[in-house]
Order: C-alpha cells, then sequence, then structure tokens
C-alpha cells in the first residue's frame, strides 16, 4: 500500500471539499473495495477521507411515497429494512445474494454502486488493462474471459460491474443524489448513472471528480413479485456468473434487469414488451448486438434458462 | 510503478493482443493518463484510541495499518488470524460494536471509540465462551487457524438472526428470521476452513443455540 494521510470528514460538504482539495483524493465509506485495491496499489490515493459518522446513515420516507436511503447505509441494515422487505423485495434479495455477513455489515450503499470490477486482470498489475492503466491494453481479450460481458463492451473492455444491489437498483429506477464540492446538488438516474466502455473504461459513471453520493431514492412501490435469482460456481460467497432481477405483476407485464453480462446492471426497457412471450423473446432483445468470447458465449443460453426458471417460479 | 514497468506491460498487452491494437493504439500516451501521479510519499502516523476486549487501547499508527494489523502485530493479540488479507476468508473476523467484520478490510485509524471484541476478549482458557466450549466438545476444527474467525462469526450469526436480519436462504423475507441448520450454513459463508471441519462447525454452533433457545 502507499502511504496517505487520512481525515475524518466534518460534513458531505466538507467531505467533497477535502478530496477536491487533493489530486487523487478518495472518499472511504465500508472500504471493502477501496482498501482491497489500495493493498495491490491498482488504487494509491495520496489522502483518505472518512465519511463515516456524517448522518448519512438514515432510510427515510420521501413526499412522493418512496425512500431516502443514505449513502453510509450498510447493506446489512438495508437489506434488514422492514419497509423494503416488504415493498423493495428485490432489493434485500439482491443483496443478501452478495458477499458475506462481515462484508455487508461493513459495505454501504454508495460503495456497493460504485465497486471496480473483478475482472482478474485488473487486480493483476503485471497485466495489461486499459481500465487500470489506459492505453496499455485489454489482457482479457485474448485471457480467460469466462466471466466477462457480452453486452455493452468495447475493443478497449469487456468487464462486468460485479454489483447485485445495482442489479436491483437498475429495476427498481433508483435515482442517485449527490453533492459536489461547490455545494450543489443533483439527481442522477440510476439509468444515466453508468458509462460504457468505448475507448475510455477507466471511466465508469457521470460522477464529476470529488462528487459525493449522499443517498440513493426509491420511487414509490411498484407491487408484484420481486424475484431475484443469481448463478454462480458456488451456493453462496461469490460474483454472479449471471443474475436476473424481476418485477412481475398479475397481468404478465414486468421489468427485467440483468447482472454478470455488462459493464452496468443491464435493462432495455423495450424488451419488457415481450415478457408474456416468454424468457426466448425476452432475452433476444435483451441481449441483441451481444459480442461473445468463445468462453463466455454460454451466458445468452444462461440468461434465458434463468429468466425462464424466474418467469415460473413467479408464476407458481 | 514507473514509466519502465508501465511500457513492459504495455508491450506484452501488444503483443498479445495485436487483434485489438487499432483500439489501443487510438488511446492517448500512457502516462498522461495514470489516475495520481507516482510521486514517492513518506508514510504517514496518526493516533487512535479504541476499546479492545474491554480495556482502553490508544496506538500510534501508520494510517495503512488494518484493523487485523493492529491487533496483531501492535497489540500483540495474536487469536485473530490472518488468511487472505481480502475479505475472501474470514480468518480476521472480530466483533466492532458488536458486529462481526473483517478486520483485513478496515484501516485501524478508522475506528476511534470504537469497541473491538476478539477471540480473547470472548472467553478465557478457564472460563470459555459457550461458543469456545462447544467447538472443542465437537471437534469443530483440525489445524484451529480459521477458528478464531469461526467463533467471533458465529456470535455475530447468533446476534443476526435475533435482530431479525434476512438471509439468501430465508424463505419468506417478511417474515422473522430464524435459525436452522440451512441459515446457518449460509450465514457462515464468509468462514473458509481449509480443513473442512464444517459439520462440526454446525453442530457446535447449533448446540449453542439450542441451549439459549
Ligand atoms: C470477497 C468479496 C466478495 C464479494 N462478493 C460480492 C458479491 O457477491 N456481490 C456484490 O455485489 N459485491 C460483492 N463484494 C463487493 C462488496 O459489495 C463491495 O466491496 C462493497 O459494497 C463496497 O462498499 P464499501 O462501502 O465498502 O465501499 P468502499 O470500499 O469504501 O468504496 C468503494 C468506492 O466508492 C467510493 N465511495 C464510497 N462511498 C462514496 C460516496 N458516498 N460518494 C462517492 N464515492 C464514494 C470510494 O471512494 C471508492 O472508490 C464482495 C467483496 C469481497 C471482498
Ligand atoms: S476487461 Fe477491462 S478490466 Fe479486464 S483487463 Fe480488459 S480492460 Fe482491464
Ligand atoms: S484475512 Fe480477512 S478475510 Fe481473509
Ligand atoms: S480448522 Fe483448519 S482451516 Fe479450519
Amino acid at each position: 500500500m502507499k502511504p496517505f494521510t487520512y481525515e475524518k470528514a466534518s460534513s458531505p460538504a466538507q467531505a467533497a471539499t477535502a478530496v477536491a482539495r487533493e489530486r487523487g483524493a478518495k472518499f472511504i465509506a465500508g472500504g471493502t473495495n477501496l482498501l482491497d485495491l489500495m493493498k495491490i496499489e491498482v488504487e494509491a490515493p495520496p489522502h483518505l477521507v472518512d465519511i463515516n459518522g456524517l448522518g448519512l446513515d438514515a432510510i427515510a420516507p420521501t413526499d412522493e411515497g418512496g425512500l431516502r436511503v443514505g449513502a453510509l447505509v450498510r447493506n446489512t441494515d438495508l437489506a434488514a429494512d422492514a419497509r423494503i422487505r416488504r415493498d423493495y423485495g428485490l432489493l434485500t434479495r439482491a443483496l443478501v445474494a452478495g458477499a458475506s455477513g462481515q462484508l455487508r455489515n461493513k459495505a454501504t450503499t454508495a460503495g456497493n454502486l460504485l465497486q471496480r470490477t473483478r475482472c482478474p486482470y485488473f487486480y493483476d498489475t503485471h497485466q495489461a488493462c486499459n481500465k487500470r492503466l489506459p492505453g496499455s491494453g485489454c489482457a482479457a481479450l485474448g485471457g480467460f474471459s469466462r466471466s466477462h460481458a457480452i453486452v455493452g463492451v468495447s475493443n478497449a473492455c469487456i468487464a462486468v460491474h460485479p454489483s447485485d444491489m445495482a442489479v436491483a437498483m437498475r429495476a427498481l429506477d433508483a435515482a442517485v443524489e449527490t453533492v459536489k464540492p461547490d455545494g450543489t446538488t443533483r439527481r442522477i438516474p440510476i439509468a444515466d448513472f453508468y458509462k460504457l466502455p468505448g475507448s475510455t473504461p477507466h471511466v465508469e459513471n457521470v460522477l464529476a471528480a470529488a462528487e459525493l453520493i449522499t443517498a440513493v431514492t426509491l420511487p414509490k412501490p411498484v407491487g408484484g413479485t420481486h424475484v431475484y435469482h443469481k448463478v454462480r460456481d458456488r451456493a453462496s460467497y461469490a460474483f454472479a456468473l449471471v443474475s436476473v432481477a424481476a418485477v412481475l405483476q398479475p397481468d404478465g407485464s414486468g421489468r427485467v434487469a440483468l447482472g454478470g453480462v455488462a459493464p452496468m446492471p443491464w435493462r432495455v426497457e423495450a424488451a419488457e414488451a415481450n415478457l408474456p412471450k416468454g424468457a426466448k423473446a425476452v432475452t433476444s432483445s435483451l441481449l441483441a448486438g451481444a459480442r461473445t468470447t468463445p468462453q463466455n458465449a454460454m451466458k445468452v443460453a444462461l440468461v434465458e434458462r434463468t429468466l425462464g426458471a424466474v418467469i415460473a417460479d413467479a408464476g407458481a | 510503478m514507473d514509466i519502465t514497468d508501465q511500457l513492459n506491460i504495455s508491450r506484452r498487452g501488444f503483443l498479445k493482443l495485436t487483434a485489438v491494437s487499432a483500439t489501443v493504439a487510438a488511446t492517448p500516451p500512457l502516462v498522461a493518463r495514470a489516475a495520481v501521479p507516482d510521486v514517492a510519499r513518506a508514510p504517514v502516523t496518526q493516533q487512535v484510541a479504541m476499546e479492545v476486549n474491554g480495556k482502553p487501547a490508544t496506538l500510534s499508527l501508520d494510517t495503512r495499518t488494518t484493523l487485523l494489523d493492529a491487533l496483531r502485530e501492535h497489540m500483540h493479540l495474536t487469536g485473530t488470524k490472518k488468511g487472505c488479507d481480502h475479505g475472501q476468508c474470514g480468518a480476521c473476523t472480530v466483533l466492532v460494536d458488536g458486529r462481526r467484520i473483517n478486520s483485513c478490510l478496515t484501516l485501524a485509524v478508522m475506528h476511534e471509540g470504537s469497541k473491538v471484541t476478539t477471540i480473547e476478549g470472548l472467553g478465557t482458557p478457564d472460563a470459555l465462551h459457550p461458543l469456545q466450549a462447544a467447538f472443542i466438545k465437537h471437534d469443530g476444527y483440525q489445524c484451529g487457524y480459521c477458528t478464531p474467525g469461526q467463533i467471533c462469526s458465529a456470535v455475530g450469526v447468533l446476534d443476526e438472526i435475533r435482530r431479525d436480519v434476512p438471509s439468501h436462504v430465508t424463505a419468506d423475507i417478511g417474515a422473522k428470521a430464524t435459525f436452522s441448520t440451512a441459515e446457518l450454513r449460509e450465514r457462515m459463508s464468509g468462514n473458509i476452513c481449509r480443513c473442512g471441519a464444517y459439520s462440526n462447525i454446525v453442530e457446535a454452533i447449533t448446540e449453542v443455540q439450542e441451549g439459549r433457545a
């Protein structure tokens, strides 16, 4: 790990100002992703601003009938909240499908959204990786790519966004609230939050430098049956190979978002019109234009079968 | 990493990946877009005060010190183990303000005022914690390396079930969380045991839970 200076922020706005003051400075929340990457020097911030203890850990109702989830609410507490379990069951399901009990006790809502890819070449500083070192190449393209993305990819990067929670947030139409160092705030729909890699895979979202996430809002509950189905190499404590988040209504309509297949939680609203026609029809429009490698081509069939199982489960 | 290292990497990358070199070549020079200029930085020392196993502790630490290293190397509480140092094994599990966490993925300086409990704080050889006694009775280990983490994690698990935290195998997340073998196995999945003592670990924790029920 590279040396760094450390300060505890005194308010959200002060935290943003403090990160803006020093080039490369970063916020630290749960630390479960940032410290992991700092240990192997994939991240090397010269200054850390601790945003714990700023009162950003409440879940409160919004005027619109939804909920505002503070950026620092721990994954365990979000999953266990009675209102989330009742009205946004998909979110609880996605959260408890991720990481381990110990990690969820530390991991925060904002940190989870911003966690970096688990592409093994991103972690291995001896390998070419455009995301870690822009312009160095992408070792995954000629390497082991079984876990990599099949849609939204570019010639520069085929990494997957690893979050389970973000997939549920995308299906639930959540929005990200932020504050910038100059004190201005904004609200970003999650559909516009992440960026595809294109030729700049190191740019993963629309946040400006030193922009602090203060909360994630959930709109009014939409009802329906909530299902999160995660397919992985072991039954627990493993990242998704493919995951399907769905909210299905009694009339056959619904929403579907995918994890494990793209550089961002993957949802194509137009594909949802095909839900009454079944998993095959939805999958072909969800994954239209897929670019697979010989090792990850099986994800197409895996999505279709997992979605089929989800639809069957919801109907049962 | 210095520039020669960076060039070596990119060279290997280019050789391996001629197929995609068009995109790669189109991107600007390497150094221009490195996240942070790699100037040598001096270590930084900071004070932190916390309570460990009921006793106050004030330490002067390099900011890079994890809670795990602070416990083991600075307070000589070597019961807590380092397995992977990356959140992947659970050997470093301790209780902070009553909740189980991986002490390898948190900085000591972030724990000003925290109450930390390690395996040494749960019980002593003369007055074992019920879980420590049950692990001995049921042979819940072979080499014992994962055991402190398993026991601290189990304390956390039983508390999480009491506090109604749902899990991945909870059939009805609208209902109150309950104890079962399936729940226990899922909730303990963050603790790897390379000796494979899992079934005895489950028996040990189950006995303690039933004793309380
Ligand atoms: C072994 C292991 C297994 C895992 N398995 C899974 C899994 O199966 N599914 C899954 O989804 N996740 C998994 N995770 C990842 C885990 O969910 C993340 O590490 C965690 O959610 C990150 O949250 P954090 O608060 O610890 O983030 P931090 O590490 O504190 O921060 C992450 C990044 O976000 C930035 N940041 C944090 N908060 C803010 C804010 N408020 N505003 C702006 N920037 C901010 C930080 O600067 C940093 O760059 C796993 C992790 C490990 C170690
Ligand atoms: S897929 Fe993306 S993260 Fe992985 S090596 Fe290629 S550029 Fe890096
Ligand atoms: S040493 Fe912390 S999880 Fe392995
Ligand atoms: S007893 Fe040896 S690793 Fe668990």
